[in-house]
């Protein structure tokens, strides 16, 4: 997002970053510090609760310089589009502020009202009456207007909601007062109608301060692809092009280690790429001239010169958020438990007020007094503990959960995630931690270690990198190499002393393995994907718990077997973004509620479609968005635990909905009856909203 | 009685100023990243 704005005469524009890698005050300072050397910024500062750092700069200043300069500090950083970061949360501010009004008024009210109930008489009680409605009657004008607002949308579509009755219910309860008020009465009710709207506002802010967490960082969707790309324009000249500036027919040149941020065929070079983000294979495949590459694919050993085919909105990134986009749509139909209890709640209401007051009509009490029992019974029926049952409990849990290492990112996710009875995984960076491990690194004669290092360390392909990691570890020097050369498809080769070596396939077509080559002496060198901690017991207790697994992967059948050994699990494999979603699609149909647990840009579509679905934070973006609940560790316990937790959370709200409907079973006979004073209806209501936070709370070590 | 007088106002008024700062903290921002608050005590602006 860059805003332009006019500051002190210069231009300035303002980009907001996303930077996941900040954690600590030292981070800050790094940041807002290097930041402010780098020529042409003018102010930076970081929000820590987002990991968003909002940058003010001249113009010229390009953003490829900001996140280079962020580099050179150390940190990652995405430059964020879209206008969705702008709006977030106005919602709860609004809902806030409601809260806090009502919470001032349903307090002085209360204070005056306390004074009435032991004893006030004559005109000193219809004095303080009159200030209650003067505090009362602004209060309900400003913090029920979320309440009207969507009762008279209901009512437009000919449809009732909750928040039917409770508007009528607080509107007659403060009309009625008003005239009693004017009147020199006994019985005002202002305080009940401020404290009602109080209690309920306060739940509809938990349950608004849980949905802005799960909208946090949704605009950054497509920054897995490249934000730009080197393009060569047909002087000669190179100039670097944001990615949706990019057109069909431009040249790009793609360095080595770098994403490609556009679809095209390959016009010069050769080398190998990375697909493993669009269809999570682990094997890099080789490219040469006339090649068709995409979007998301890393280049790993040589410069390309590629011509663009499809950029922006027609890459096949942008075709799998598309298929992301379509698979949501289903699952925004989900019917949260809340809504479902109000669907039966709210005409129930509306029947016992319409009988109340005809019934005492009926037995010729006068419409003054039919009046006030009815409103007398809108105000105790209405949900206030029911309100409060849903986010109450959803927010302790989710708290409990976020302390255990796992994040909650959308309100009905603990209830979704309650009911999944199957569970898909995805293999790579899911079940496995996604990085190859070196195993037997012993077969290689000690001596020839360092020649191994200089051969992987020159070379961006994921084995060669497991090798360096593994040598590295042991503290191991590197060997002076001539002639290295990377060969794509193959490997590396280069000259050591006049013998000619190479790292690179050998005859095994395994896709984890690789032959070191020293003169005539050779060694396979194998490696294996290690799988998450955990891994079987997790399953196991996912079984127990009602919940088969299965793994859905986009990489080969070997390779998949050779991971999954021994977790007598069964597999599809090979499988595209869209089989995976096929999957996911036909377990559902079948009547199944998927926990879908992936990580990558190819589960994107599935994790979308799932009933429910759960990312490991080393997750892409993509996956993580797309995901309901991410979780931090390396182990893949938290999936169990998860679930555990969220089955809890359930029944507390069960338990919740119980009490609700108890206290209401004995509340609505008395105020049927006509004998809820102001003082009783207070009372109720604040008790069981009391019990119900209290039963909530019994949900802090749900995680545990 | 007389007393009410002068005690119901204040009451309202220190009520009353207690929201007013909750509206003007809310607007500007000081909620905004209770995180970094609390982190940013620690940074030593002295360099």
């Amino acid at each position: 997002m860059t805003v332009h704005t006019a500051l002190r005469g210069a231009p300035v524009e303002r980009t907001l970053l996303a930077v996941p890698g900040a954690h600590c005050a030292g981070c800050i300072r790094k940041v807002e510090d290097g930041l402010a050397k780098v020529p042409g910024v003018i102010a930076a500062r970081l929000n820590m609760t987002t990991k968003q750092l909002s940058v003010e700069h001249e113009p010229t200043l390009r953003l490829p310089d900001i996140t280079a300069a962020l580099a050179r500090i150390g940190f990652e950083a995405q430059v964020l589009t879209g206008e969705a970061a702008k709006s977030q949360g106005r919602d709860t501010r609004d809902l806030l502020r409601c809260t806090a009004v009502a919470g001032f008024a349903s307090m002085n009210v209360m204070l005056l009202s306390v004074s009435v109930w032991s004893g006030a008489e004559g005109a000193t009680r219809d004095f303080f009456h009159l200030l209650s409605g003067a505090i009362a009657i602004p209060t309900v004008a400003y913090s029920g207007r979320p309440f009207f607002r969507s009762a008279f949308a209901a009512l437009k579509s000919g449809r009732t909601n909750m928040d039917v009755p409770i508007s009528i219910g607080v509107l007659l309860v403060t009309a009625l007062s008003l005239f009693e008020a004017l009147t020199g009465g006994a019985h005002a009710y202002f305080d009940g109608a401020v404290m009602l709207l109080f209690f309920l506002l306060t739940g509809r802010a938990l349950d608004s301060v849980m949905r802005d967490r799960a909208r946090d960082g949704v605009s950054a969707l497509i920054k897995q692809a490249a934000p730009g790309a080197m393009l060569v324009r047909p002087g000669g000249a190179t100039e670097w092009v944001a990615a949706d500036r990019l057109q069909p027919g431009d040249r790009m040149i793609v360095a080595a280690g770098e994403r490609l941020a556009a679809d095209g065929i390959v016009e010069r070079g050769t080398s190998g790429v990375d697909r493993s983000l669009l269809t999570g294979e682990s094997d890099p495949v080789a490219v040469g001239l006339g090649d068709e590459v995409h979007a998301g694919m890393l280049n790993l050993s040589a410069v390309l010169t590629v011509r663009v085919t499809a950029a922006g909105a027609d890459t096949s990134v942008a075709e799998i958020a598309r298929l992301m986009d379509d698979a949501a749509q289903g699952r925004s139909r989900y019917v949260r438990i809340a809504d479902r209890a109000a669907r039966l709640y709210a005409p129930a209401v509306h029947a016992l007020a319409a009988s109340s007051f005809l019934l005492w009509l009926a037995l010729g009490a006068g419409w003054h007094q039919s009046l006030l029992i009815a409103a007398a019974v809108l105000i105790i029926t209405c949900p206030c503990a029911l309100g409060l049952a849903v986010p109450a409990a959803q927010i302790v849990a989710a708290g409990s959960l976020m302390r255990a290492g796992v994040l909650i990112k959308d309100g009905s996710a603990l209830e979704r995630l309650a009911e999944a009875d199957w569970a898909l995984f995805d293999k790579t960076g899911t079940l496995t931690l996604g990085r190859p491990e070196l195993v037997n690194l012993e077969e290689v004669p000690e001596q020839d270690w360092p020649l191994l290092l200089a051969l992987s360390s020159a070379s961006r392909h994921p084995l060669s990198q497991a090798i360096t990691r593994a040598l590295v570890g042991r503290n191991v020097p590197s060997a002076l190499l001539d002639d290295v050369a990377e060969e794509p498809g193959f490997g590396v080769r280069a000259m050591s002393n006049g013998v000619p070596v190479s790292l690179g396939r050998g005859r095994a077509v395994d896709a984890l393995s690789t032959t070191f080559t020293n003169g005539d002496r050779k060694a396979g060198l194998r490696f294996h994907d290690r799988l998450r901690a955990d891994c079987a017991s997790t399953i196991e207790r996912l079984a127990q718990l009602g919940l088969p697994a299965t793994v859905a992967s986009g990489d080969n059948s070997r390779s998949v077997a050779a991971a999954l050994n021994g977790l007598g699990l069964t597999a599809q494999t090979s499988m595209s973004p869209q089989d995976k979603l096929d999957a996911v699609a036909r377990l559902q149909r079948a009547g199944r509620k998927v926990l879908m647990v992936g990580d990558g840009l190819n589960d994107g579509p599935a994790l979308a479609a799932g009933h429910v679905s759960m990312a490991p934070a080393s997750a892409s973006d993509v996956g993580q968005n797309a995901a309901d609940v991410v979780f931090l560790a390396d182990s893949l316990a938290p999936v169990a635990k998860a679930v555990v937790a969220a089955r809890r959370t359930m029944r507390i709200v069960r338990q919740n909905f119980a009490i609700a409907i108890g206290y209401n079973a004995i509340a609505v006979p008395l105020a049927f009856a006509g004998m809820v004073t102001p003082l009783v209806a207070a009372l109720a209501m604040s008790g069981s909203s009391i019990i119900v936070v209290a039963n909530a709370l019994r949900l802090r070590g749900a995680a545990r | 009685m007389s007393g009410l007088v002068l005690l119901i106002p204040l009451a309202l008024f220190l009520g009353l100023s207690g929201l007013a700062a909750f509206f003007w903290a809310m607007r500007d921002g000081q909620f905004d990243d209770m995180d970094g608050a609390a982190m940013r005590i620690l940074i030593d602006e002295e360099k």
